[in-house]
């Protein structure tokens, strides 16, 4: 039965549904990494000292466009209340989806970031620690996602308010994902860890004490 | 399908939208077997009434106690529109693990098995109703609560949806039907919920 969830969850969120599909966020990160050389010009020491920095906001800004699909189209059609029928419990059902939101929107991020390393200049050290702050980091944002996207549902501009929302939330893991650049050391890149695993531990239950609460 | 211990009882039940009391001091029990049949004008709160009796809904006051898995039919059929008709049933089959054999007899019974490659998007009204009453039914649950069941349906199919529910409660199973029309199913109590409006 879980099974079946996650299977449907990758497919809707990958593509083929009817708001796009996975290549669009990607495609909007490689973007602003490509623009960033053109707005900054083409200093290359300057851009391999900043470039990591703008990876990370590049994925942040990505992490919004999939919000309004997440959660919203599955509650108007009715999905969330047949779970709760069969004794599904709303938490479940946002754990699963974290786990699909992250493989449909993480996994192609971390596949394009060599892509955006070397638009920005980046050595292949550099390159190692932003993958690994990536692996640590999105986790959490892909679990707190999940998270605004059940509370704007429904919502009239939910997309747009859900964006704001994200933002300041995912400022530790920016802080510690970018940071880690910087100082190069593991520490950075535990904190972006620890701060990815307390996101991914409280979403599920936010998240589905939200659609709860939309009932009412 | 033996349910035939399966019942759904509602003792004292008010429901209260926003400032609004909708009804109040409403008990109702339905037992193994029988189908009770919600009447009453739009906006009433049946659709409330049968939320909460789904459980999804809390009382303003009350409670509601029941033996027996429920399915819920209202007026969104939970079926993916971008895919096959086949496809998207089949997401519901999979998680309820229900046997083919049953969806099948399930959608000749309803006169959906030659439209399976059509995407749901594409079907009408009557027959995305249908879709959704064969998701309901396929589910295997002994309790089933259908929300305007009726809506959007030709003459023909309303015969069909009462003759499943007919015999799906002579199979020792409950049913309580929300509909503003008249629903003719033998042995079929009525509760007008124009009484209990405060």
């Amino acid at each position: 039965m879980i099974w079946a969830i996650l299977k449907r969850d990758v497919v809707l969120l990958l593509g083929g549904g009817r708001r796009g599909g996975a290549l669009l966020p990607i495609l909007f990160f490689l973007a602003v990494a490509m623009l960033y050389p053109f707005a900054v010009g083409p200093d290359a020491q300057l851009l391999a000292r900043t470039g990591g920095g703008v990876v990370w906001v590049a994925a942040l800004l990505a992490a919004i466009l999939p919000l309004d699909r997440l959660v919203e189209p599955d509650l108007e059609a009715g999905f969330f209340d047949q779970w709760a029928l069969r004794g599904l419990a709303e938490e479940w059902i946002c754990a699963i989806r974290i786990l699909a939101h992250w493989l449909c929107f993480a996994v192609p991020l971390m596949l394009a970031t060599p892509i955006a390393a070397v638009l920005l200049g980046l050595s292949g050290e550099q390159l190692l620690t932003l993958e690994l702050g990536l692996l640590a980091g999105t986790p959490g944002l892909a679990a707190l996602g999940v998270a605004v996207a059940a509370v704007t549902a429904g919502l009239r501009g939910g997309a747009a308010l859900a964006g704001l929302l994200i933002l300041p939330l995912a400022v530790p893991l920016l802080i510690f994902g970018a940071g880690s650049l910087s100082t190069g050391g593991e520490g950075g890149l535990a904190l972006t860890g620890a701060a990815s695993l307390v996101l991914v531990a409280l979403s599920p239950f936010a998240a589905g004490a939200a659609l709860r609460a939309a009932r009412e | 399908m033996n349910a035939s211990h399966a019942y759904l009882r509602a003792t004292d039940i008010a429901c209260r939208r926003g400032e609004r009391l909708l009804f109040a001091r409403l008990s109702l029990a339905v037992e193994a077997g029988e189908v009770l049949h919600l009447a009453g004008a739009n906006g009433i709160g049946k659709s409330s009434l049968m939320r909460i009796l789904a459980g999804l809904m809390r009382p303003f006051s009350g409670e509601v106690e029941r033996e027996g898995a429920m399915a819920l039919l209202d007026e969104r059929p939970a079926l993916d529109t971008h895919l096959p008709l086949g496809r998207a049933l089949d997401f519901w089959r999979e998680v309820d693990a229900t046997p083919a054999e049953r969806l099948d007899t399930v959608l000749a019974a309803v006169g959906l098995q030659d439209l399976l490659d059509v995407p749901v998007r594409y079907l009408s009204t009557g027959q995305r109703k249908r879709a959704a009453l064969a998701r309901t039914i396929a589910q295997g649950s002994p309790i089933w609560l259908l929300d305007e069941p009726l809506n959007g349906l030709d003459t023909a199919s309303v015969a069909v949806v009462e003759k499943l529910v007919a015999q799906h409660c002579a199979d020792g199973g409950v049913c309580v039907l929300a509909s503003h029309q008249p629903v003719a199913v033998p042995g079929l109590k009525r509760l007008e919920l124009a009484e209990f409006v405060v």
